[in-house]
């Protein structure tokens, strides 16, 4: 798959593909000299008895240097694409449109448990972003995890995570 | 024929009905994960591993090979008629399925898939059971030495079979190197790379990888193309189906052309992406009517599923044999071996034989219900994808994040989860390579330990690599599999317009 292949006919572009593929190659080249780093901290050369703990995370981490850089050099000297965008406004706020939910979501599934956080999170996304009407919203979203909470709880009898507000604490589960 | 017996315990240790029903479950479950966007063969495995911690180990894997089978024949449901590949490996069928599809044969193009994914995985089914035996065998005989050089080789494999830029292929590696290297080190039971984070002591686990990565990454890059869905309808009538496999013979060059490619990258860590490319082009260039290929050509459709699915299954050899796997999804239900309390490798053959040849008899078994059960609800399957995105999209997630915490009961691995997606996102669009990530991230522990042991056996020379023929020649075939983009270079400068042509017979084995 070719980033420059997606269509990008709507909205102009936010960020040009080239900034991304060098901010990662810079993450990738930074993540790879904290990895070396710390390796070596811990001992990266021999001892008594054969490699240290850091010896392999050490070299790679100079992998991860390596292929940081060339990723680099490579996109430098690779001028044809320049233009590319990487996303553009409209594909941003779709990609974010999904994203930034799904963050709160696992934010709240930490303090409400997964059932009730994933009943309202179905419901919530079938209103805003799929303009469904509440009533249809809730009776799929409570039918799937109706369906989930006995698949788990009661038919493979695999626990999911309640939070530390746990709501459903009534159903002996 | 001592295989033969074997694999006909294999068949009477399956055919419970338990077993069958699980395998039917298997293949409708895997079928309902190809068609979906944001479930894949590796993830939907990952996802539904935690479900078969109480089963027996047998019943486990007959459930979850059947689940992939299922899912290497859903992707091509999507490619064929929404032209929307519901997993990498049917981009290549999109090609001509779809304007099959347009043509108004649809259920041609679907039949066509489907018994063309069938002999490709019967074929590998085939090799495996003669060759997985043999191999484990040969193994049995393997030190540290030797199953590191078969780590190295499988490594480098990706980096010199691997489309795209090397660099690309070895920062995701190393990346799945050093998230493999987080937590107690095994050997000397220090902490590496946790940054006095508790929490870290547990190291990544390489199933939350996959999830992140190939199911919050999937559901990003879907919604960014905003999916509308609208597909051809396909109606499959017994007509068509007998029709159809009366035109499939034709091909047989194209299909076994195609097997033999599908095996090759299967069990070397190409995978069945880039063998399905591999075998369309091939297809394209050595059939007839070439030039027509696109239009909806059969026979475009025949190569892509074809080595697809031969490639699919034999990713499972190195699995079994060596406890190599050669695909992301073979690396799942290797973590599933280990949690149902297995050790993969050479010993599964001597120690768990009911296990080895129920799974093989339930390839065979698994492909032929996966075909009938295909044929006949595609229907079925084709309307699910009427179901509007934003109601599939929050239940994928809401499935992905169970997934993620059933793995450790931990909340923490939820969030990483969410940050692998996100990386899956950039890295699938900037065109770094997800599979090898992954498959580092299982081996490179292992891969560690056998370097390590390798040499406290030779007080720390390295010219143990070289110590015998076997493994200096392994270690060999590694480094020239690493360099081989720069060798091929050269070879083209010395010998111009002549490689390259058939990549499958590149003299590596």
């Amino acid at each position: 798959m070719n980033p420059s292949d997606t269509s990008h006919s709507a909205g102009e572009s936010v960020v040009s593909t080239i900034t991304i593929e060098i901010v990662v190659a810079v993450a990738l080249t930074i993540f790879g000299v904290v990895v070396a780093y710390t390796s070596y901290q811990l001992g990266a050369g021999w001892t008594s008895d054969g490699p240290g703990a850091g010896y392999f995370p050490f070299y790679v981490g100079l992998l991860i240097c390596i292929a940081g850089i060339g990723v680099m050099v490579q996109t430098i000297l690779n001028k044809d694409n320049k233009d590319d965008a990487f996303v553009d406004r409209e594909q941003l706020r779709r990609v974010l449109s999904v994203l930034i939910p799904a963050l709160v979501y696992v934010g709240a599934v930490q303090i409400f448990g997964l059932y009730v956080a994933s009943a309202v999170y179905i419901a919530l996304f079938m209103v805003i972003l799929g303009k469904y009407t509440w009533l249809k919203s809730s009776v799929i979203s409570l039918a799937v995890i109706v369906l989930f909470f006995l698949m788990f709880e009661v038919w493979f009898k695999v626990p999911l995570y309640k939070g530390s507000i746990n709501l459903l604490g009534f159903l002996g589960y | 024929m001592e295989e033969i017996s074997a694999l006909f315990h294999g068949f009477s240790v399956i055919m419970t009905p338990m077993n069958m029903l699980l395998m039917f479950v298997g293949i409708i479950l895997g079928v309902l994960i190809g068609v979906l966007p944001g479930l894949g063969g590796a993830n939907g495995v990952a996802i539904l591993l935690p479900l078969t911690f109480t089963m027996s180990p047998t019943s486990a894997i007959i459930m979850l090979s059947c689940i992939y089978w299922g899912a290497l024949f859903g992707g091509a449901i999507t490619s064929i008629l929404f032209n929307i590949p519901g997993e990498p490996w049917s981009v290549a069928t999109t090609f001509d399925g779809y304007p099959m599809a347009q043509n108004g044969r649809a259920g041609e193009a679907l039949t066509a898939a489907f018994t063309s994914s069938f002999v490709g995985a019967f074929v590998a089914v085939v090799m495996i059971t003669f060759l997985a035996p043999l191999v484990a065998k040969f193994a049995l005989k393997f030190g540290p030495p030797e199953y590191f050089a078969v780590y190295l080789l499988t490594f480098c494999s990706f980096v010199g079979m691997g489309k795209g830029s090397p660099f690309k292929i070895l920062a995701s590696m190393a990346l799945g190197f050093a998230l493999a290297a987080v937590g107690m080190d095994t050997v000397t039971g220090q902490l590496r790379l946790t940054f006095g984070s508790t929490e870290l002591m547990r190291g990544f686990d390489f199933l939350i990888a996959v999830i992140g990565l190939f199911g919050i990454g999937e559901i990003l890059i879907s919604m960014e193309e905003g999916l509308a869905f609208s597909g051809k309808s396909a109606k499959i009538d017994v007509k068509v189906v007998f029709q159809t496999w009366k035109k499939l013979p034709k091909y047989w060059a194209t299909s076994i052309r195609s097997s033999l490619i599908g095996i090759w990258m299967g069990i070397t860590p190409g995978g069945a992406t880039p063998a399905s490319f591999m075998s369309y082009g091939i297809a394209k260039k050595m059939s007839r009517d070439g030039s027509k290929f696109g239009t909806g050509q059969m026979e475009g459709v025949v190569a892509p599923e074809t080595a697809a699915h031969a490639a699919g299954t034999s990713a499972l050899l190195p699995m079994l044999a060596l406890g190599i796997p050669g695909s992301p999804t073979a690396a799942v239900l290797l973590g599933g071996l280990l949690i149902w309390g297995l050790q993969p490798g050479p010993l599964l053959f001597v120690e768990q034989k009911d296990f080895v040849w129920g799974l093989i008899a339930s390839m065979y078994l698994g492909n032929i219900v996966g075909l009938i059960v295909v044929l006949t609800t595609v229907p079925l399957f084709a309307s699910i994808l009427r179901i509007p995105f934003s109601i599939i999209a929050p239940v994928i997630i809401v499935i992905c994040a169970i997934g993620a915490y059933t793995v450790h009961n931990a909340m923490l691995d939820v969030w990483f989860m969410l940050g692998f997606g996100v990386i899956g996102y950039i890295f699938k669009k900037l065109d770094y390579p997800l599979a090898p990530l992954v498959l580092a991230l299982v081996l490179g522990d292992k891969a560690e330990d056998s370097f390590r042991q390798a040499m406290l056996v030779s007080q720390g020379e390295l010219s143990i690599m070289w110590a015998n023929p076997l493994v200096g020649s392994i270690t060999t075939l590694a480094f020239v599999l690493l360099l081989w983009p720069i060798i091929s270079k050269v070879l083209a400068l010395v010998m111009p317009k002549r490689e390259a042509q058939f990549p499958t017979e590149r003299p590596v084995d």
